[in-house]
């Protein structure tokens, strides 16, 4: 009885504060206060051609950081929450693997999985995507690796080593600004170049490259602790 | 205004699985569903009626012509942390599972009431 009591005040809440956002705003209508600033300064100030880039990494980049953090922190979660309280010691027996046209079908597509997230992620200031979508089209590669080969696994060293240096990457290009040129954190200090190429926007690019590599890093470690947890036997129970 | 109605649908949807459903997998399914509605709702608030992407991909195109971008900046990062929380959320249903056995939220001892 409380439950459903509990549940009808919940709902009401909400459908109440549904209605409240639909009276305040309409579809469709402009209703834009610090995006125009963005869009009447975006080339002047950061020379990026895609807006919201300019916003996520430039005007915005240090709440980008923490939401890279808050990732980080995740996929941490994962690990911990699978070696430090479950069994220890697990190991990957040989599986059966998946039939030959899996195998080989994922061998060949894989590379140009990778070549696709590279491409997302260089372009992130010219075009839609950027390093959290290439990361993510990476990382979705490596669990087709995962699905046609369960026994394997990964180089987890390596990949946190990848992880840490894209990591340092961003907080150092930021720090860099702060102290030698600028007076800000992830002051823009290289040249801003032409609007549409590929070496125009200052720093944004290589931030972008180090999200995309840290990003792609952190979801194939989600994955491989995910497929550890499938096919892991052994250890003491 | 389509888009108002599809993320609100899909909110509702996730409500229902959340109190409705017994099942703590079908439970993730739910948070994931308001989450994909949140952020659709979000990119639509930001919408312009006839507007452009906010890209200055060709000549023509000017800042009078384009959407808002700060919502979509911000769902740009919420997609992805959203993925990475449902698989954390995912290995929290792995230890429960392991611990009890079982995924009804009924048999939990903690979680019921």
């Amino acid at each position: 009885m409380i439950r459903k009591i509990t549940y009808a005040i919940f709902l009401g809440i909400i459908i109440t504060a549904l209605v409240l956002f639909f009276a305040a705003f309409p579809f469709g209508k402009n209703k834009m206060a610090v995006g125009n600033y963005y869009l009447k300064n975006d080339i002047k100030q950061t020379g990026a051609a895609n807006v919201v880039t300019a916003v996520t990494l430039d005007y915005r980049g240090f709440d980008t950081l923490g939401e890279v953090s808050v990732l980080f922190a995740a996929a941490a979660g994962v690990a911990i929450l699978f070696y430090v309280l479950g069994e220890d010691k697990k190991k990957r027996e040989k599986q059966v693997y998946p039939n030959f046209i899996v195998r080989v079908g994922s061998r060949i597509i894989f590379p140009f999985i990778l070549l696709f997230g590279s491409y997302i992620f260089i372009h992130g200031h010219l075009t839609p995507g950027g390093g959290f979508q290439g990361g993510a089209i990476i990382a979705s590669g490596f669990l087709l690796l995962y699905l046609a080969y369960p026994g394997e696994s990964v180089n987890r060293k390596r990949l946190s080593v990848v992880e840490g240096l894209a990591g340092l990457t961003f907080v150092g290009l930021g720090l860099w600004g702060l102290f030698t040129q600028g007076n800000s954190f992830l002051f823009n200090f290289l040249p801003k170049g032409q609007l549409n190429m590929i070496f125009s926007a200052g720093i944004l690019p290589i931030i972008y490259i180090a999200i995309g590599f840290k990003v792609a890093s952190e979801f194939a470690g989600i994955v491989d602790d995910m497929m550890c947890e499938a096919v892991c036997r052994g250890g003491e129970k | 205004m389509i888009y108002y109605v599809g993320a609100f649908l899909l909110i509702g949807i996730g409500l229902y699985a959340i109190i409705i459903k017994k099942n703590l997998i079908k439970i993730l399914i739910g948070l994931d569903l308001i989450a994909s509605g949140t952020n659709l709702l979000i990119v639509s608030i930001g919408y312009v009626n006839g507007g452009t992407a906010p890209i200055f991909s060709r000549a023509g195109i000017t800042a009078k012509m384009m959407v808002d971008p700060v919502p979509q900046a911000l769902t740009l990062t919420a997609i992805v942390i959203g993925a990475s929380e449902l698989a954390l959320a995912a290995a929290f249903v792995v230890l429960l599972y392991r611990h009890y056995g079982t995924l009804d939220i009924k048999k939990i001892r903690s979680l019921k009431w």
